[in-house]
């Protein structure tokens, strides 16, 4: 049997802490008991919150948001990223356009979208993919066009054409940066769709339960829904790298 | 400027202006006027070379006088200016080569597995799997290769690596085998296996190799002819031939024939050095 490494449990430690001092805080009142519950009190809201409450179901509608957002970005962004990527011009004359946008907080993007979308998901589902897209986008680009130029020479040498070199080459080394891009866009839709869900005409969505036990001071509810949220935006960088080192096995090798 | 040959040589050694090979070898590439700039500095005015067949040449000179820009016009990598480069009366496209790079971990596909590595020009040239893998197993019987063929090229050494970008040069039988500065990213101890390799699959194989090396012992160890060049505009400083017997070993090092050709060369090339 393999030894168990104590140092794997390093990572506990900085959770224990918090949450000790949390322990204290609220133990001793430093901090008002109505805006700081005990983290007992908190997870004990989360808990119930999630298994059959309305927390659980306003994280499902946060996640089926932030994915349909993901998803939609990646479908425009990725093959219109290689597109402008095959040719460094190309992509030079579209850069400023697509930096000044990528430059431009989402948030400053609502009403624009209200006017031409409506209030509705519509709206938050397209400002997020919009904000996902130019960041994946412009990670796709520049990994097409840093392929390695030894790389696309080998393959040229052994007679590959240029349409194979693209799909054989240029697509599997912009691969790593592609990823790069992926987990950017989704921590940015994830943020966009949050904002969305507090501020415009929402009824469910994690934005929308902060927002809610923030008005009604239910505040084991509110840290309930802030780590709902913080568990997400862990849980999807940690399933994109994972999928990023089952597929890109290569990268930084 | 055409100063080449001013210096008067005494060493007993084959000096041909247009780079005649010795005898007893069949021409395989000529190579006619061919011409190069880069901006303002002429690399290549009007030069000639013979490259014989079934041979192995080393290219050497001083630092930026266009080895490599030799070698990848005639592999086709750089255009030429002008000039005209035929192997046996054909044009480069409608020949098979080789090429390896200098630098194996960029010119390797890190996402496929040594052996589809070296699959892949196979699968350019439209073979089924089963043709491919016969032909991939027949070459790996020839060179006697003991690689875990099945691995990642990132998980092998870079002897390995540089190996697998042989193998994979060869595996589409080439006419001709160029090598720029193959083990030039290796260790010496990994350098000194990899010349013995190199070795024993051009004696197996007797492809024409064109190699260009930074290292005069490498150069002249493993050639049948050692190409000098001069400053630029590159001319053919000499055209060297050794002859001695392959396989060769840590013993021809010390032999007389090696010692001399290698100290004729490196007078040659720190005349060449010192010209400018």
């Amino acid at each position: 049997m393999k030894r168990f490494d104590p140092n794997r449990l390093l990572p506990v430690i900085g959770v224990g802490a918090l949450i000790a001092v949390w322990y204290l805080a609220a133990w001793y009142q430093i901090i008002d008991p109505v805006l700081l519950p005990s983290p007992t009190q908190s997870f004990r809201a989360m808990w119930t919150g999630m298994a059959g409450g309305e927390l659980g179901f306003d994280f499902l509608k946060t996640v089926e948001r932030t994915t349909l957002s993901i998803l939609i970005a990646a479908a425009i962004a990725i093959p219109l990223g290689i597109f402008l990527g095959s040719s460094e011009k190309l992509y030079r004359s579209v850069e400023f356009v697509i930096d000044f946008f990528r430059s431009t907080p989402a948030s400053a993007l609502f009403p624009l979208f209200l006017v031409v979308f409506g209030v509705g998901d519509a709206t938050k589902v397209a400002v997020a993919a919009f904000g996902a897209g130019l960041v994946i986008l412009f990670n796709v680009a520049y990994g097409v066009m840093n392929a390695r130029k030894t790389r696309l020479l080998a393959a040229k040498v052994m007679g590959a054409s240029p349409l194979r070199i693209l799909t054989d080459v240029m697509l599997l080394e912009s691969l790593p940066q592609t990823f790069v891009g992926l987990r950017n866009g989704v921590s940015l839709a994830l943020v966009i769709i949050i904002v969305a869900e507090m501020f415009i005409g929402s009824t469910d969505g994690l934005g929308h339960r902060v927002f809610e036990a923030q008005q009604l001071f239910a505040m084991p509810d509110m840290y309930a829904a802030i780590f709902a949220a913080g568990a997400l935006g862990y849980g999807l960088n940690l399933l994109f790298l994972t999928i990023e080192r089952r597929f890109v096995h290569w990268a930084g090798k | 400027m055409k100063e080449d040959n001013s210096v008067p040589s005494s060493e007993p050694t084959v000096i041909a202006r247009y780079g005649r090979a010795q005898s007893g070898s069949r021409v395989h590439v000529t190579i006619r006027g061919l011409s190069k700039r880069f901006d303002t500095s002429q690399i290549y005015d009007g030069f000639d070379l013979d490259i014989p067949s079934g041979r192995l040449l080393s290219i050497f000179g001083p630092n930026g006088c266009g080895k490599s820009t030799l070698m990848n016009m005639i592999a086709g990598l750089i255009p030429a200016d002008a000039g005209e480069i035929l192997f046996n009366n054909k044009p480069l496209r409608a020949i098979k080569f080789g090429y390896v790079f200098q630098n194996y971990r960029e010119a390797l596909f890190p996402w496929l597995r040594s052996l589809d590595n070296i699959e892949y020009p196979l699968k350019l040239m439209n073979l089924g799997k089963a043709e491919r893998r016969a032909r991939v197993e027949n070459l790996i019987a020839r060179l006697g290769v003991a690689i875990d063929l099945y691995r990642y090229p990132y998980e092998l050494s870079g002897g390995q690596q540089q190996l697998i970008s042989i193998m994979r040069a060869l595996v589409v039988e080439p006419e001709i085998l160029f090598l720029d500065e193959p083990f030039s990213a290796l260790d010496y101890e990994m350098t000194l296996f990899m010349r013995d390799q190199l070795q024993r699959i051009f004696i197996e194989t007797r492809t024409t190799t064109v190699l260009v090396s930074h290292d005069l012992e490498e150069a002249v160890y493993l050639a049948d002819h050692i190409l000098l060049l001069s400053r630029k505009p590159a001319q053919i400083a000499d055209y060297v031939g050794f002859e001695a017997r392959r396989p060769r070993s840590n013993t021809t090092l010390s032999e007389p024939d090696f010692v001399n050709v290698k100290a004729h060369c490196l007078d040659v090339f720190q005349r060449q050095v010192r010209n400018q």
